[in-house]
């Protein structure tokens, strides 16, 4: 919406490097909370436990004075974080990446065990990660099939459509299949197709606004959805069995501590997830493909200029990701061995649209935003078996706020593709 | 190459952009073609470019017809295009726009961006430039952006390149690279379209000069020719105007800029220190070629869109740092340059339209109500008095012709006491009748005593309504003249030639149409120079 | 105005405009007032703003004929028919021996899907078959308490979409206007009548700020509103989680705040057997008001210019940005007394499942009754009818009530998407004949 300019007199100041200012404000906030957290370590001891019980070497239970369990990498992200500020100030160049990603880790682990500082309960550190991967497992699913639609320029707000319609195909294919879950991962893509299709077929061959597509879709799969579990599916035996996909291991690399059992001990449905992530990361900035989809979502005259059809790339890609978020629907149903409930993503779909915008469209951003959010939602869960009072529903409420600020600006322009939600008319 | 068009006509429903157009490009020619905006060049070039199918007429290559059912099939004939707003994909790097579309890959479908650099840096040093391939389009200034168009094109082996208005957008000396850039092209065999409205590049470069005015071809034209008689062939004798009209008689001041500079979103200065003043009882009028400053300067007056520096002074009373409301309250009136954007609401009927700028304050409105009875009568009224062709005031505006819609923008305008009205391109777009009449109001707007800023790239126009004519060219005001000034020197101002220096030139050549003018017979259009076995369309 | 054409009619700036269909403008009688805004079909749309895409959309659903409507709602019944017959495993049956005994099957199909329907409409209109002339009406006044907080929210996504803008966000508006009203209710001692009409207050409130911080957001820095707010219905709903295991909102029962007094109740309209409560005639007065306010009110022609074309308005000396944030506001305020209906009208107190999926299916009815108050009215009370059918129809017929959920969105779908029904019912093509042009210019 084009607004008035009312303030006149201002002259235009030469605009500042890109993500410059953002990145100093940033290293300088981490700084300042990590100073803080070490300033307020109380007394009492932090337990925290780093390995899961079953990898090849144990790392016994650290019980650490508080003061040194918040202390030590608090100061090291602040030591860290006020290195990167001088660099940067000093270079006029932004400072290397592993910076800010140490920082922030440390400082996440001076905040956990501020956390359990003085309490009773112990921080079960691979657990919170296991269960973090866990939940945002299917947010990350979601996000890079919104990822692969907006890309395009289709907002594919469907995606809990997708996600749901996917939990569904999964559980019902499989269940039908003598409980074989296997079959349920070729048919929850399928399912997120369909409602793909949907969403394409309204919003290019009609142009009907991507967004209310986008909201009835959701309305309609959910209704759906409902119709039969409430019918045929508790009336007919054997359509709604519980079905699990089994968890893999991968030898060796599942047995290093932490991350082994994080990241190794995992179903199919989760390593084709890392699949997924690495191609699309590739393909999407590096192939002719990736290079075809950004150019139809930013500028679709140029595309059709070029000889690229913009619609077919269109329709393909709605496709794509709404299969792709189909098959992370799965992971509701069949990836966690329950049964079809109704409405079981319970509004992920809306997570995973916020993660992909916190993301800014790239699919490694998804990812961490997802990651992030998973992480939210694994900390509120257990807060409780750490003897922290806070209730479980506020750090709930953290990734929609975080979204809310990001996309009003505060951090940083997020931009999304130039021509989403615009239909192309030649 | 050789590029023929035949007969090409292209039709947007009653309307006839491009009417049985014949033109030919010869090998390694740089040809021009001059008309106004409007004139049907870049819907030509569309066609052309198979952007849009002709409804009548052929392209022909090499004596061979060939059909084109898209841009990329115009690209493998040979034909490239640079576009007036550049198709190049803002977040994209300078190779990876190149490839776009031709891409090479490697291993695994990846792109072969080693591939891309060297191809960019191969194109671009055979042009006598380089350009760094890994450079993001949105942080290029524009003249790169184009030049990577060029490269674009290039890359694709392109034979003959559509340059559409090409230098709209650049700075002299960009200008002045592109040119260069342009022979380079011509001396490796490649032809170039070149679509223009600037007379000075087209005698600079051009080896022919096709002319096209209302979507026909209205004559060739020989690099040698004067801009002058250029300027005469593209703008063409019109119908004479004439308003009926007392000599003005300029009483105080009514708005003083001083020193407006005006910098658009991207901080680049489209309005440069243009200091003006408009008198009560007269009529200035702001003369130049499309995109000059104008538009913005009226949109400061205004006090929408970009920020500015300088004061702006509204009856003695700085209204620079006022709101648009508070200067609509001042006593401003304002006609927006592009009505069906910025003038009307399409969707309102007529009655709400008329009262758009009015309706918060009595009589048309009390305690945040609308006084319907009263906006009714007043649409009557209006209507009656604005001769609004309608069959019920509470039609949507929308429905109406623009002649209609614009007579319903000025009645609006007019319904309070102005001081000051600005108007930008009021005629533009209408009918003759609705061109009489709205240059009448105009001038019994001045005669009631308001001071009146007329925005035109009309000479007609500017002609016909100023008692004084500031003419703009890149931002700056070149001067003011007197309302008769000769026909020529205001083509030479409209160019950046300072008044003096367009007197004595114009003084020694005067061309067919300027002497016409000195002797005051517009029944006498002349065709001038026509190339010998081309069609001639007759002007009107 | 078809959806094909929309985009095409940008921008012709200068162009000529024919007076092509004015006639039957012209015929339409102007002191309708439904009539006076539905003139809008076939601008060109002045495109110039990343929402002026979706007004385009949301003229071209406003304009579509009623033709469309009912074509829509016969191939959703269509299509509900479709599912009735899968979900009916006595129909099922009869496909097993189809090729020996079709008629088993038609029959069957038929029986099913007459069931349905017409429990559906016993239960949502007049139960033929309830043994009191008291029960044989109840159904008709459920629809009504249904229909009353879906008529509300629906205005108020409606009123954005007036101007210009979506709010997805009416659940959160919805949640806010029923903590505020509720704690009124519960928490304050104050006499009859001016409690509860302070309860409705509060709910307004409460929805107003809601609202107005996607309309701040966006109006100052260009937040997006239909990404802020999902974000914030979201949060909402964790909000309302919390906020019921907090303080005052505490009781006996978890997830649940305690009861509102009876002073902070809506009177019930027909006594104590019918839950149908004053909300609902507080819901065709809004409409009403509302009316007035966006076609007879200074601040209504702002919003309708603004949301119709913003340059034209901020060229008319219009504040934009102060008309984005009002209209966020009042359409929070409609939604957050929508949330009143739940807590003073039918429930009596703050669930954390207050709001239902009334925020959603208020887009629906917005879209349906085309923005325009007296069709969301109608818009409110046949989703409130299918709503209220659909308990009963799930009961008598076995048919799940989720039926109606497909349904609703079948309808507004295909509402969206005139050319599509047009094509199943091979209707004429309106408006071939006046498709303009834009780029015309060189």
């Amino acid at each position: 919406m084009s607004a008035v300019q009312v303030d006149s007199h201002v002259e235009v100041a030469a605009p500042p490097p890109p993500g410059f200012v953002r990145s100093l404000v940033g290293y300088g906030v981490i700084a300042l909370v990590a100073v803080v957290l070490a300033l307020t370590a109380p007394s009492g001891i932090s337990k925290i436990q780093l390995t899961a019980g079953s990898e090849f070497f144990q790392i016994p239970q650290l019980d650490l004075p508080a003061a040194l369990a918040v202390g030590v990498p608090a100061i090291g992200a602040a030591v860290i974080a006020t290195v990167a500020l001088v660099t940067q100030l000093r270079s006029r160049s932004s400072a290397p990446r592993w910076m800010a990603i140490l920082a922030g880790t440390l400082l996440l682990l001076g905040f956990l065990a501020h956390l359990v500082a003085g309490k009773s309960g112990v921080l079960p550190l691979t657990g919170l990660l296991t269960s973090t991967l866990f939940l945002a497992t299917p947010l990350i699913f979601g996000a890079l099939g919104g990822v692969v639609c907006e890309r395009v320029g289709i907002v594919n707000i469907a995606i809990e459509g997708q996600l749901l319609a996917g939990a569904f195909a999964g559980v019902v294919v499989a269940s039908i299949a003598g409980q074989n879950p296997y079959v349920g991962l070729i048919t929850a893509p399928i399912a997120g197709v369909g409602v793909g299709a949907l969403l394409a077929w309204f919003s290019i061959r009609y142009r009907v606004d991507q967004v209310i597509t986008g909201v009835v879709l959701n309305v309609l799969v959910l209704g759906l959805t409902t119709f039969f579990f409430k019918g045929l599916l508790s009336e007919l035996e054997g359509l709604n069995d519980r079905s699990r996909l089994p968890v893999l291991p991968i030898p060796l690399l599942s047995e290093i501590p932490v991350i082994g059992p994080v990241l190794f001990r995992q179903t199919l449905l989760v390593y084709l997830l890392y699949v997924i992530v690495i191609l699309l990361h590739i393909y999407l900035f590096r192939s002719r493909w990736g290079l075809r989809v950004r150019s139809v979502g930013e500028h679709p005259k140029a595309a059709d200029t070029v000889g690229i059809d913009v619609n077919r790339t269109r329709w393909r890609n709605t496709l794509l990701g709404s299969g792709i978020a189909g098959l992370g629907g799965a992971f509701f149903t069949i990836g966690q061995g329950l049964a079809f409930g109704i409405d079981i993503t319970a509004g992920s779909g809306f997570i995973a649209l916020a993660a992909l915008i916190l993301g800014r469209w790239t699919p490694l951003g998804a990812v961490a935003a997802a990651l992030f959010f998973g992480f939210a939602n694994a900390l509120s869960q257990s807060l409780r078996s750490y003897g922290v009072s806070l209730d479980s529903n506020i750090p709930l409420m953290i990734p929609y706020i975080v979204t809310l600020f990001a996309v009003a600006g505060f951090g940083g322009k997020v931009r999304p593709p130039a021509a989403e939600g615009t239909p192309y008319v030649k | 190459m050789k590029l023929e068009l035949r007969g090409i006509t292209k039709k947007f429903g009653d309307f006839v952009a491009n009417d049985a157009i014949d033109m030919v490009v010869q090998p390694g020619e740089i040809h021009a073609i001059l008309g106004e905006n409007g004139a049907g060049k870049s819907t030509l070039m569309n066609v052309l470019y198979g952007l849009y199918e002709p409804d009548g007429g052929e392209v022909v290559i090499d004596d061979v017809p060939v059909q084109f059912s898209g841009p990329g099939d115009a690209m493998a004939a040979g034909i490239g295009m640079v576009h007036q707003h550049f198709m190049l994909v803002p977040v994209f790097t300078v190779a990876e726009n190149i490839i776009l579309g031709q891409e090479q890959t490697g291993f695994g479908g990846l792109l072969d961006l080693q591939a891309a650099r060297r191809l960019v840096r191969e194109t671009s040093e055979s042009l006598g430039f380089t350009i760094d391939p890994d450079a993001k389009i949105e942080d290029l200034s524009v003249g790169a952006q184009q030049r990577v168009e060029i490269v674009k094109a290039l890359s694709r082996q392109a034979e003959v390149l559509i340059l559409d208005e090409p230098t709209a957008v650049l700075t002299p000396q960009e200008t002045d690279e592109l040119i260069e850039i342009m022979g380079r092209l011509k001396q490796a065999g490649t032809s170039i379209i070149f679509i223009t409205h600037k007379l000075r590049e087209v005698r600079a470069v051009a080896d022919a000069i096709t002319i096209i005015r209302l979507g026909k071809v209205v004559g060739d034209a020989d690099p040698s020719a004067t801009e002058t008689e250029l300027a005469s062939l593209m703008v063409g004798r019109s119908v004479s105007l004439g308003v009926d009209r007392a000599p003005a008689q300029p009483t105080d001041v009514a708005l003083a800029v001083t020193g407006l500079t005006v910098r658009d979103s991207k901080g680049i200065e489209v309005v440069k220190d243009v200091t003006l003043e408009v008198r009560r009882g007269e009529i200035v009028a702001l003369a130049g070629v499309q995109g000059n400053g104008q538009t913005e300067l009226t949109e400061a007056i205004l006090g929408v869109g970009p920020t500015t520096r300088g004061t702006i002074e509204l009856d003695g009373r700085d209204i620079s740092r006022l709101g648009v409301r508070d200067r609509l309250d001042t006593g401003l009136g304002f006609v927006p340059e592009d009505r069906t954007t910025s003038g009307v609401v399409a969707d309102l009927s007529i009655t709400e339209n008329l009262v758009l700028d009015l309706v918060g304050a009595r009589p048309y409105s009390a305690y945040g109500a609308l006084d319907m009875g009263f906006l009714r009568t007043n649409a009557e009224q209006r209507v009656e008095e604005f001769d609004v062709r309608t069959t019920s005031i509470d039609r949507a505006v929308g429905t109406l012709s623009g002649g209609n819609q614009q007579k319903v923008v000025l009645a609006r305008e007019l319904s309070r006491e102005l001081s000051l009205l600005v108007a930008s391109q009021p005629t533009r777009g209408l009918d003759v009748g609705s061109i009489e009449f709205v240059h009448k109001r105009i001038v019994a707007e001045r005669d009631r005593g308001a001071g009146v800023l007329i925005v035109s790239t009309e000479l007609d126009e500017v002609l016909a309504l100023a008692d004084r004519i500031a003419v703009m060219c890149g931002g700056r005001l070149v001067g003011v003249v007197d309302g008769g000034e000769d026909r020529d020197v205001l083509g030479l101002m409209m160019a950046g030639v300072p008044a003096d220096e367009a007197r004595a030139q114009a003084a020694e050549h005067h061309t067919v149409l300027g002497v016409a003018d000195i002797d005051v017979d517009p029944a006498a259009a002349v065709e001038p120079v026509p190339h010998p076995g081309q069609d001639q369309e007759g002007t009107p | 105005m078809t959806q094909d054409e929309g985009p095409e009619k940008r921008g012709a700036a200068g162009e000529p405009v024919e007076p092509h269909d004015g006639e039957r403008r012209a015929d339409r009688d102007p002191a309708d007032p439904e009539n006076l805004q539905s003139r809008d079909d076939d601008q060109p749309a002045p495109a110039l703003t990343t929402s002026s895409r979706m007004q385009d959309a949301l003229r071209s659903m406003m304009s579509s004929s009623v033709l469309i409507t009912v074509g829509a709602v016969v191939l959703a019944l269509a299509v509900g028919s479709v599912l009735i017959l899968a979900g009916d495993t006595d129909v099922q049956a009869t496909l097993g021996y189809f090729f020996q005994r079709p008629g088993d099957f038609f029959g069957e199909a038929w029986r099913a899907i007459s069931e349905s329907y017409i429990a559906l409409f016993q239960g949502a209109i007049y139960d033929s078959e309830a043994t009191t002339p008291e029960r044989r009406i109840r159904p008709l006044t459920e629809t009504l308490t249904i229909a009353a907080p879906l008529i509300f929210a629906g205005l108020g996504i409606g009123l954005t979409f007036r101007v210009g803008l979506f709010n997805i966000g009416g659940q959160s508006q919805l949640v806010l206007g029923a903590v505020l009203g509720a704690w009124v209710g519960f928490a304050l001692n104050l006499p009859p009548f001016v409690h509860v009409a302070l309860v409705v207050l509060a709910a307004a409130l409460g929805g107003a700020i809601a609202g107005a911080i996607p309309g701040v957001l966006k109006a100052r820095f260009g937040a997006h509103e239909v990404i802020s707010t999902i974000m914030l219905n979201n949060t909402s709903r964790y909000f309302l989680l919390w906020l019921l295991g907090t303080g005052a909102f505490i009781s006996a029962t978890p997830q649940v705040s305690p009861g509102l007094a009876e002073t902070a109740r809506l009177p019930l309209l027909l006594g104590g057997s019918f839950r149908l409560h004053l909300g609902f005639v507080l819901a065709l007065l809004t409409a009403v008001a509302l009316w007035w306010l966006v076609e007879r009110s200074v601040l209504g022609f702002q919003m309708r210019a603004v949301g119709a074309n913003p340059e034209a308005a901020g060229t008319a000396g219009m504040s934009v940005r102060k008309i984005l944030v009002v209209s966020m506001a009042l359409s929070g305020a409609l939604c957050g007394l929508a949330g009143a209906m739940q807590v003073a009208g039918t429930e009596g107190k703050l669930t954390s499942s207050v709001y239902g999926t009334i925020g959603f299916d208020a887009i629906t009815v917005a879209l349906l009754g085309r923005s325009r108050p007296f069709g969301t009215v109608l818009a409110g009370i046949l989703f409130g009818a299918l709503a209220a059918g659909g308990r009963i129809m799930a009961s008598r017929a076995g048919t799940e009530a989720e039926l109606v959920t497909v349904l609703q969105a079948v309808i507004v779908l295909l509402i969206a998407a005139p050319p599509l029904v047009r094509s199943v019912f091979r209707l004429p093509e309106p408006g071939t004949s006046r498709r303009r042009v834009k780029e015309a210019t060189a």
